[in-house]
């Protein structure tokens, strides 16, 4: 096949975004139908020409990039939650809207794209500062509101930071082993791992591990997700979570695996740590969108469980974990879009939540379930791929470190619970929430809360056979 | 579709109706839902064949990929289901008018909570045997934090928080065992010899889960908390049904699936047990709250249940099957009747109360019947669990017995006392006179559970039947694992004749 027809879903993405910017440019921020409609087109080809070349195991321009399952998994997930993510904005900005914001998501999938497809460090970097870049724009959408431009500037510098830790680890390892394709970096790596080696895998470690927010280079993670416009938070928490952990997977197991020694260590710490902290930093939160984001530097320490196992079996269970928080995290955040006061101003403390259960009780009780759900509590979903997690975790052998993460799991659910107590068991706060979602977003939340409740049990042997397939191909 | 199918979907299906419709409607559903799974049980009983196959009702299906949708049912786990349907409905009748707000809800919790223990009991997967178990947090985490009292908040967070901690170190140790046996099927997993080194650290973990859910002493302080701040019907349900899910716990995974450490660690559960017996029936003795006490007399009771199981023969597990059954429904029906007294003067506190016998004779009558079956007199359902349960504890080890049947004595002394200070002594109290006798609700639900108390401990043979073979399997299992002769805690045997000669000698030696 030829090169070009395996990143057609990139191609596609790249005119997409080139297209929708004319749409907007030429028809007017106004015409928000025409623009929204552009990008929801583009995405949903770009999913399609995904599923064209789901299966195929293949290198193109020169081995910089790989189409796998792997990626393509991560693709559908990127593809998907960004395509969601476009079709919330315009009910939050109402007149700010501007087309400026499908083209970035757009761009910003593009890159993500070519992260989770790269098999060299230099197409990885060129994915990551794509998406980077429009991000940052992202993050400061609304431009006259000084908490979202706050977030934009502290998101872009400590993402800068992390850009040139990265880069310098990337250099030393090109230094040291002579490539950056990640399969000579491997060989390189299989034999003794000198000084210099271990320099550079850490700090690319330090990058990606920026990027996906674990502790200890979580500290931006509250603050951008409470800054950012909603929309934008919710795209922050979901596509580029997938998008780096994919890629640090790959990274760690394709690159560094035969370095595991090296590199587990500082991964189970990584792991404790974002499980710990996540959940304790959590607790006195008062602002739902930084409990959100607590809640998912904590998601990201189980996953790194998975990853610090180094098995085929931990990468399943990131993968599936992957799925079910990109799922949960959705429908959280549809949830928090919804709360707005009669005089349409945005609540987002979590006291002001006290009687939602009696006020809007589809709401409570969908909230309800993404907290459990977040929570791993059994029969909601994402108990399961805490389990897959742990599982593997006990299957190679690091008990200590599954006994330490579930016993951490236990102060997450504490602030869950908190928050499902102010929602049923507080006397009605004086907010009045009430903002009305969409046809489509009600349609949205009712289907992820269905999927997460006990449904999603049934779709196991579908998507157990589907990560595999894709998990494999790292091994 | 099987008919254990059919009760774990009856209830689930009624709960999704309740939310969504009106509070005089809600009722109806559910009652209406309990009583068709009450009926089911029954076939279900009917349909046991004593002696037939150990698993019947078998169902499985491959719908989940890792693990089975298997259920089925043997002696042990057909009498708990058994006594989960026949509670549900009366719960329901006994919060028919002490739940105002958010009725629909309310029943949705009750119906999915009997759709839970259901399948805790049934399941025939150790991985949808978890699901059930640590899903039975999330109704029971709303029935208290809703309906429940002044400090329902703390209760609740203590009662989630608490069990969450325990449950989570059994998920390890489930996990482990799945990779060490290869299957979670639970009928396979009852035959499997675990390495003697592992079974020592998954005992541990079980039941560090178990203990908290018992609850054994010292993990027991969630217990009176959640029971005094939950409504009547959740107290009822906690009482009767969900404690038993620890001992359902033992007697299913515990015991038969790590012998070896069982009978190493069974020291450790006699001395909890002698400890929690003779402290918690102590602690209830001083209690002024009528909720409280009730419930650290449950904590003495699942103390002489899990001493019965420990003793390792027949008599002793079948008297803790007994005692299981027997708790199920006498604690249900003492906190139905401090209900019953809270519902008229809403406190608690027993000194408000005294002299109730004169205005309310049919609830003295009663609520006396049920205060001797939880002491154990003869003709009530207690006396049969405790009597077989200290038989075979004292086979075991006679200090144990000894022990523990001081706490017999105990709990007769401090449920008289309560029974003194409500019921006897002279009405002075205007708000008592004004207190009505029970009505035709009360008298429905007080009536079923005073039938099976008497039934149970008149002619226990009903219930024994079934699970006599099932107690059967287990002690069998336990057998190589026992220690050999007495019991390690047991007093050091004694030949009277030699006993006594050496007494004498001495004695004739000053001669």
């Amino acid at each position: 096949m030829s090169d070009l027809f395996l990143v057609m879903p990139e191609i596609i993405l790249a005119v997409g975004a080139m297209v929708t910017l004319m749409i907007g440019t030429f028809l007017g921020d106004r015409r928000v139908g025409a623009y929204q409609i552009s990008a929801l087109v583009t995405l949903a080809a770009a999913i399609s020409a995904v599923a064209a070349v789901y299966g195929t195991n293949a290198t193109a321009f020169s081995g910089t990039i790989g189409i796998d399952n792997f990626g393509n998994f991560a693709k559908y997930l990127i593809y998907g939650a960004s395509f969601v993510c476009i079709m919330i904005a315009p009910r939050f900005f109402k007149a700010e809207m501007r087309g400026e914001y499908p083209v970035l998501i757009v761009l910003a999938a593009l890159g993500m794209g070519i992260m989770v497809a790269s098999r060299d460090m230099m197409t990885l970097y060129i994915g990551l500062e794509l998406n980077s870049l429009a991000a940052y724009v992202l993050a400061s959408f609304m431009r006259s509101d000084d908490r979202s431009s706050e977030a934009g500037l502290k998101y872009f510098v400590l993402g800068a930071l992390a850009s040139g830790m990265l880069l310098y680890g990337v250099s030393l390892l090109y230094g040291f082993t002579g490539s950056t394709q990640f399969a000579d970096i491997g060989a390189a790596l299989s034999s003794d791992i000198s000084i210099g080696e271990i320099f550079g895998l850490i700090f690319v470690l330090s990058g990606l591990a920026f990027k996906i927010s674990a502790v200890p280079f979580h500290m931006w993670t509250p603050d951008v997700y409470e800054g950012a416009p909603t929309p934008v938070t919710t795209f922050f928490a979901s596509a580029p979570k997938v998008a780096a952990m994919a890629l640090m997977t790959r990274v760690a197991i394709d690159a560094m695996g035969p370095a595991m020694g090296a590199w587990q260590q500082i991964v189970i710490f990584l792991a404790l740590a974002s499980i710990i902290l996540g959940a304790v930093g959590a607790i006195g939160q008062k602002n739902i969108k930084r409990l959100l984001a607590y809640s998912s530097i904590n998601n990201v320490g189980f996953m790194l469980i998975g990853l610090a196992t180094g098995t085929q079996a931990g990468v399943e269970a990131i993968l599936f974990y992957l799925l079910v928080y990109v799922v949960t995290t959705l429908g959280a955040f549809l949830v928090v879009l919804q709360l707005t006061d009669s005089d349409g101003n945005r609540v987002e403390s979590i006291p002001a939540l006290a009687g939602l259960s009696e006020r809007r009780p589809g709401l409570a009780a969908a909230l309800a379930v993404f907290l459990f759900s977040l929570a791993g509590i059994p029969p909601l979903f994402g108990f399961w791929p805490k389990f897959l997690v742990f599982e593997a975790a006990v299957n190679a052998g690091l008990v200590p470190l599954a006994v330490a993460g579930i016993a951490a799991s236990v102060i997450g659910a504490f602030y869950y619970i908190a928050v499902i107590k102010t929602m049923y068991f507080d006397d009605k706060s004086d907010v009045e929430i009430t903002g009305q979602g969409s046809v489509m977003d009600n349609a949205m939340l009712t289907a992820s809360a269905l999927w997460l409740s006990v449904i999603g049990y049934v779709f196991i042997p579908v998507l157990g056979v589907a990560t595999a397939s894709a998990a494999a191909v790292l091994f | 579709m099987g008919i254990l199918s059919l009760m774990l979907a009856i209830p689930a299906i009624a709960a999704i109706l309740c939310v969504f419709s009106g509070d005089r409607l809600a009722r109806f559903v559910a009652l209406g839902a309990t009583l068709v799974n009450f009926i089911l049980g029954l076939l279900l009983w009917a349909r046991f064949e004593v002696g037939g196959a150990q698993w019947q009702f078998v169902e499985r299906a491959d719908i989940f990929g890792r693990f089975q949708y298997a259920l089925g049912i043997d002696g042990i786990a057909l009498m708990l289901i058994l006594l989960s349907v026949f509670l549900m409905p009366l719960c329901i009748l006994a919060s028919w008018q002490a739940v105002k707000k958010q009725v629909g809800l309310f029943m949705a919790m009750f119906l999915l909570m009997e759709t839970i223990v259901i399948g805790v009991f049934a399941a025939q997967d150790l991985i949808l045997f978890y699901i059930f178990f640590e899903a039975a947090l999330i109704p029971m985490y709303f029935i208290i934090g809703i309906w429940g009292g002044d400090n329902r908040k703390y209760a609740a967070f203590k009662f989630f928080l608490y069990t969450l901690l325990g449950s989570v170190l059994m998920l390890i140790a489930i996990i482990a065992m799945i990779h060490s046996a290869g299957t979670s099927d639970i009928t396979v997993l009852l035959n499997h010899d675990f390495p003697k080194d592992m079974q020592f650290w998954l005992w541990l973990a079980f039941f560090a889960s178990l203990a908290v859910k018992m609850p054994m002493f010292p993990v027991h302080t969630w217990l009176p908390d959640a029971h005094v701040q939950a409504p009547t019907a959740g107290s009822m349900i906690l009482a009767g049904v969900l404690l038993k899910m620890g001992s359902y716990g033992f007697i299913r995974f515990l015991m038969p699936m790590f012998p070896d450490a069982s009978a190493d660690l069974m020291w450790l559960v006699f001395i909890l047990s002698m400890i929690a017996v003779v402290y918690t029936s102590l602690v209830a003795f001083v209690q002024s709250d009528m909720k409280k006490l009730i419930a650290y007399s449950s904590v003495a009771h699942m103390a002489i249940v899990t001493a019965g199981l420990f003793a390792f023969n027949q008599q002793g597990l079948e008297g803790a099957m007994i005692i299981m059954l027997s708790h199920g429904v006498v604690s249900a029906a003492l906190f139905f009747c401090v209900g019953v007294i809270y519902d008229r003067l809403h406190t608690r506190e027993i000194n408000r109360y005294g002299g109730l016998a004169q205005n309310m004779p049919a609830y003295a009558v009663f609520f006396l019947l049920f205060t001797m079956a939880s002491i154990g007199l003869p003709g009530t359902s207690g006396f049969v669990g405790e009597f077989l349960s200290l038989l075979g504890v004292y086979e075991a080890s006679s200090i144990v017995a000894l022990i523990c049947a001081t706490g017999i004595i105990l709990g007769a002394a401090y449920m008289l006392y309560l029974y003194r200070r409500v019921v006897f002594g002279d009405l002075t109290k205007d708000d008592v006179k004004a207190m009505t006798d029970l009505n035709a609700r009360e008298w429905a639900i007080m009536v079923p559970l005073a039938a099976v108390a008497l039934w149970m401990g008149i002619y226990p043979e009903n219930f024994l039947a079934p699970i006599r073979d099932d107690v059967a399997a287990v002690v069998e299992r336990l057998a190589e694992a026992k220690p050999a002769g007495d019991a390690q805690l047991a007093m050091p045997q004694v030949n009277l004749e030699t006993a006594t000669a050496q007494i004498a000698a001495p004695v004739q030696g000053a001669e």
